[in-house]
């Protein structure tokens, strides 16, 4: 295997990953244009990994994780940062190979590193889905999540999709040897103006900390949650057929309130308003909408629906 | 006598699951070629984190020819019964027999199952055991219908005698059985040819592969070892720790790194914990300073720079790790030098510990009340135990034990003694949890023992009162470990306590006689372990004050003990026999013969020397009664045997003069009345 030097970005790495993925045959898509809490809620994985069509996509998604703000200050927790994303349908039997191939292709020598698939099954109970794999650890540390879906939206995969998930600014680190996110080039450091992940990220990390925990307004966001949820059952309850005699069922519009509930239900954790019990009632109605969502989109001719 | 050879090849196998599975595939090919005929010498299973092994050796090539005799009709029976036995029997006439019988001459008819060659039979065991595998979580993969424990890539299935190696026909959903292996994933990737069984262990091992998990487990050990010596350092012996990365790894390469010194302030639990749990490292202690110094972390292979770069990588993590549980416990010292551990536990109010019976927070204040009244039963100040149970669950709202739950108490007992709170109080908030497994150690300190039985009685009531009681093997409260607990504390401190006013003191409204019957269920697995049959324990908890545990078991082993004896032994036949007639003889005359019996009546010496023995043995039975001290009590009993025996032996109780019967069925009345005062020996076997 030809040993590519070593990137010098964070947008090199993200560039190199892309072209591999490419190379390999995948169609690279951009990301959602709604907030997530990780690439999995894309409906390129989310919905596409139902029904028997195969389907290769590779993706950076923009992930929130409110809960996790530090300010800018911890030097591996942001509330937002990059996933990169690979869903292939049916998995092909060389997965594992052609994921260490973009190990190498990111500047990994697997001569030097010691790479690892160690246990890791993968739930996520707001999607009522869940598959096996392994976290891939390179010399002790995780790099990805590597799954095999097996049921999505309370729906069996069949066939079943491969999912490769990398953490981007923590692979990057490790790459290029960096402690501190925030001092982690962002493009080339040799670059008339170099910009490092702090320049771009450092003062959103702060706002945004300072929004989700102290001054977004739960009553709203509750409100928006309550909103959210009865307009999700309402497209998915309109006829199939519009004034025109069409047949278009709205699987993608209802999903896209169901990512909206999920993320200010995120929201309404960050700011301490959901106890215990409640957790599990909120997590339960996100997962009921998911649900709804994918019996819609398995009716749909993306979702395998003979027409 | 051919050898098999079996390697199921795929992606990672959970290291938590290699054991279990070498078992089953051992068992399900081994069961199935037995069921089908063939024998073997003997088998070994193996597995590496891509393989499941079985080695087979010894088999028999074929199966038995097997001959079935039937018998038909007889020769003169109706044409239809003939025509009948040849359809069943698949024969023509011509291949009868025909022999005499009793009833004149009979048809037989030899059926013959000729025997199958091994191949076959393997093939389809093996298929069988593929698609019934007891996986604990399987999967399917691409477009397939197969389930396996992670995707399947290729069978190896070899017979091999001298002749060379036969492949078992098989395909199971587009995989075809051969005779290629392949090597390490990194080192040694290329395919290579097998012939039996040595030659793949060999031709694994330098492929980079070593096939025989308790061998990678003792090189992994050894070389631990050996580099910590070299360093004047000792490895800290984690048995589990080392099973699991043994099934992590095909080829380990031990590399050993030490601790960056600002974390060496950290608690030792905590480094331990996490590079244990977080890295699957073993921590390295110095014995010089006492302090966890370093650790070892076991690579998959062999690199260029001997493995500096990933050793580098691990430390590099392990830092990362470590300044999280450092930033954790400075932030937990930094508040509760604010506002003290209780006020840390305030925050206990908003953790639900169960939707029916509360918080966190209302759990510690039942808890406190309860320690406060155990506290005189076991020699604790009231005070003291109060104000441990009050911050005995502080830390489950400190960062770290956020972070790691199993720290749970031991890091309360570090926060514990960084404020002014005593050492009694700070020790209790750590082994306020203990005993939690069988090997646990049970508390001694006061204050400890009882803030730790409070915690359990607590619980155990708590969960009586909501009717959420364990039911067969569904336990997840763990109820049954609480109140095992509560019975070792009491025991091995010797604790004089009456459970059910414990009970009632904590939850009135628990059903107490019902988790009475729990707590006895749980003492009679106990005792049992230790050498107590059911039947006395059943004898002893029959008899009052079976809520005090001390006694009942000081009662049960005094029991066993006399039972042991000649004269207890036979002391309970002569028990029985009395009772046995006392009990028909009361039946039948419709009167219970509880008088008392007069030595005027005595017609015998034995009589009256029973007399005598029975004034004595009560004489002497109910003071030591009185002192719990049963070892005298049953002696005293015991010692009635001989009496007894000679009072059987010369006297007919049912005699004809009424008035001697009477006395004398009144006299077994009294041998029975004694007996029984000290455990209801009607309960005894034998």
């Amino acid at each position: 295997m030809a040993k590519p030097d070593t990137p010098k970005s964070f947008q090199e790495i993200i560039l190199r990953l892309m072209s591999y993925w490419a190379s390999k045959g995948c169609a690279v898509l951009q990301p959602y244009d709604m907030e997530v809490g990780a690439g999995t809620f894309h409906p390129a994985t989310t919905l596409r990994a139902l029904g028997d069509r195969p389907w290769a996509a590779a993706y950076v998604q923009p992930s929130r994780r409110p809960t996790d703000g530090r300010y800018g200050e911890n030097p591996n927790r942001l509330q937002h940062y990059y996933q990169y994303q690979v869903l292939i349908k049916p998995s092909p039997p060389d997965l594992q190979e052609l994921y260490l191939g973009s190990l190498a292709a990111i500047g990994i020598d697997l001569d030097l590193h010691d790479i690892r698939f160690v246990e890791d099954d993968w739930e996520s109970p707001t999607l009522g889905a869940w598959g096996l794999g392994w976290e891939v650890w390179c010399d002790g540390m995780e790099v990805s999540q590597f799954t095999y879906f097996q049921q999505v939206g309370g729906h069996d995969c069949k066939p079943v999709s491969g999912e490769l998930t990398y953490g981007l600014e923590r692979l990057a680190m490790y790459v290029l040897g960096i402690d501190h996110v925030m001092d982690m080039p962002y493009n080339d450091p040799s670059a008339p103006i170099a910009l490092s992940y702090g320049d771009v990220f450092r003062q959103t990390e702060q706002e945004y900390s300072r929004w989700n925990f102290d001054q977004a307004d739960t009553a709203m966001l509750l409100q928006h949650f309550e909103d959210a949820e009865a307009e999700c059952g309402r497209i998915l309850a309109a006829e199939e057929r519009d004034d025109a005699g069409r047949a278009i069922i709205m699987a993608h519009p209802a999903y896209d309130q169901c990512i909206k509930a999920s993320h200010l239900f995120n929201l309404l954790d960050a700011r301490g308003v959901i106890s215990v019990t409640e957790r599990q009632a909120y997590i339960g109605r996100v997962r009921t909408l998911a649900k709804a969502c994918a019996d819609a989109f398995v009716r749909t001719e993306a979702g395998g629906a003979v027409a | 006598m051919p050898d098999l050879l079996i390697e199921l090849f795929s992606e990672e196998i959970p290291a938590r699951m290699q054991a279990r599975a070498r078992a089953d595939l051992q068992k399900l090919i081994t069961d199935g070629v037995v069921e089908a005929g063939l024998t073997y010498a003997s088998a070994g299973a193996f597995s590496t984190p891509r393989r499941l092994v079985l080695a087979v050796e010894g088999l028999t090539a074929h199966s038995p020819t097997l001959r079935e005799e039937r018998k038909g009709p007889r020769t003169d029976a109706p044409e239809k019964a003939l025509e009948g036995f040849l359809r069943s029997t698949g024969l023509a006439k011509e291949q009868l027999e025909i022999r005499d019988d009793k009833k004149g001459q009979v048809y037989f008819a030899t059926l013959e199952k000729p025997g199958r060659p091994a191949t076959e039979i393997v093939s389809e065991v093996l298929e069988r055991a593929i698609r019934t595998f007891p996986w604990p979580k399987s999967m399917r993969w691409g477009a397939g219908t197969l389930r396996w424990v992670r995707p399947l890539h290729s069978i190896l299935a070899i017979l091999s005698d001298e002749a060379g190696a036969t492949i078992v026909p098989l395909e199971i959903d587009g995989i075809t059985a051969t005779d290629t292996s392949r090597g390490h994933r990194f080192m040694a990737p290329e395919p290579f040819r097998v012939i039996g069984f040595e030659n793949y262990a060999r031709q694994l091992k330098v492929a980079k592969v070593v096939l025989d998990p308790q061998e990678r487990a003792d090189t992994i050990w050894h070389d631990a070892e050996q580099m910590a010596f070299a360093k004047g350092w000792e490895v800290v012996e984690d048995k589990g720790l080392l099973a699991e990365v043994a099934g992590l790894v095909e080829w380990p390469v031990v590399l050993m790194g030490e601790i960056d010194a600002e974390f060496l302030t950290l608690p030792p639990e905590v480094l331990q914990t996490s590079m244990r749990e977080h890295q699957k490292f073993f921590s390295v202690r110095n014995p010089k300073t006492g302090r966890i110094e370093g650790f070892v972390t076991v690579a998959n292979r062999e690199t260029a720079d001997e493995g500096a770069t990933i050793l580098a990588g691990n430390q590099k993590v392990l830092s990362a790790r470590l300044s999280d549980a450092k930033f954790f416990w400075e932030n937990d010292q930094r508040l509760i030098a604010g506002k003290g551990l209780e006020g840390m536990a305030a925050g206990l109010d908003a953790v639900t510990f169960h939707n029916k019976l509360g918080s966190v927070g209302d759990q510690v204040r039942r808890i406190e009340a309860l320690s406060r009244e155990i506290a005189p039963l076991v020699g604790a100040d009231p005070e003291l135990a109060a104000q441990a149970a009050r911050v005995a669950k502080a830390d489950l709202r400190s960062e770290m034990v956020y972070e790691f739950p199993e720290l749970q108490g031991v890091m309360g007992r570090y926060y514990a003694k960084s404020t002014t709170l005593p050492d009694p109080v700070a020790d209790a908030v750590r082994d306020h949890y203990a005993p939690l497994g069988p090997s646990d150690a049970v508390p001694s300190e006061p204050v400890s023992v009882a803030v730790a039985l409070a915690e359990k009685i607590d619980k155990l009531t708590g969960f009586w009162a909501i009717d959420e009681k364990p039911t067969g093997s569904k336990d997840p409260f763990a109820l049954r470990r609480a109140a095992l607990g509560v019975i070792r504390l009491v025991l091995e401190n010797g604790l004089k306590l009456s459970l059910t006013e414990l009970f009632a003191a904590a939850q009135p409204d628990a059903d107490q006689a019902d988790l009475l019957v729990f707590f006895h269920d749980r003492l009679k697995v106990f005792l049992k372990d230790q050498g107590i049959r059911y039947d006395v324990i059943d004898a002893v908890l029959a008899m009052p004050g079976s809520d005090d545990l001390a006694r009942v078991v000081k009662r049960a082993e005094a029991l066993s003990e006399t039972l042991k004896t000649e004269d207890g032994a036979n002391l309970l036949q002569g028990f029985k026999r009395a009772n046995n007639i006392l009990t028909q003889a009361e039946e039948k005359d419709g009167v219970e013969y509880s008088f008392g019996a007069d030595v005027k009546f005595a017609e015998t010496e034995e009589e009256k020397v029973l007399f005598k023995a029975l004034d004595a043995a009560e004489a002497r039975i109910d003071p030591a009664m009185q002192a719990q001290d049963f070892g005298a009590a049953m002696a005293a009993m015991a010692s009635l045997r001989g009496p007894i025996d000679a009072f059987f032996e010369a006297v007919q109780i049912n005699a004809d003069n009424a008035v001697l019967r009477r006395n004398r069925l009144n006299m077994l009345s009294r041998i029975r009345q004694i007996c029984l005062s000290v455990a209801d020996l009607t309960r005894l076997e034998g």
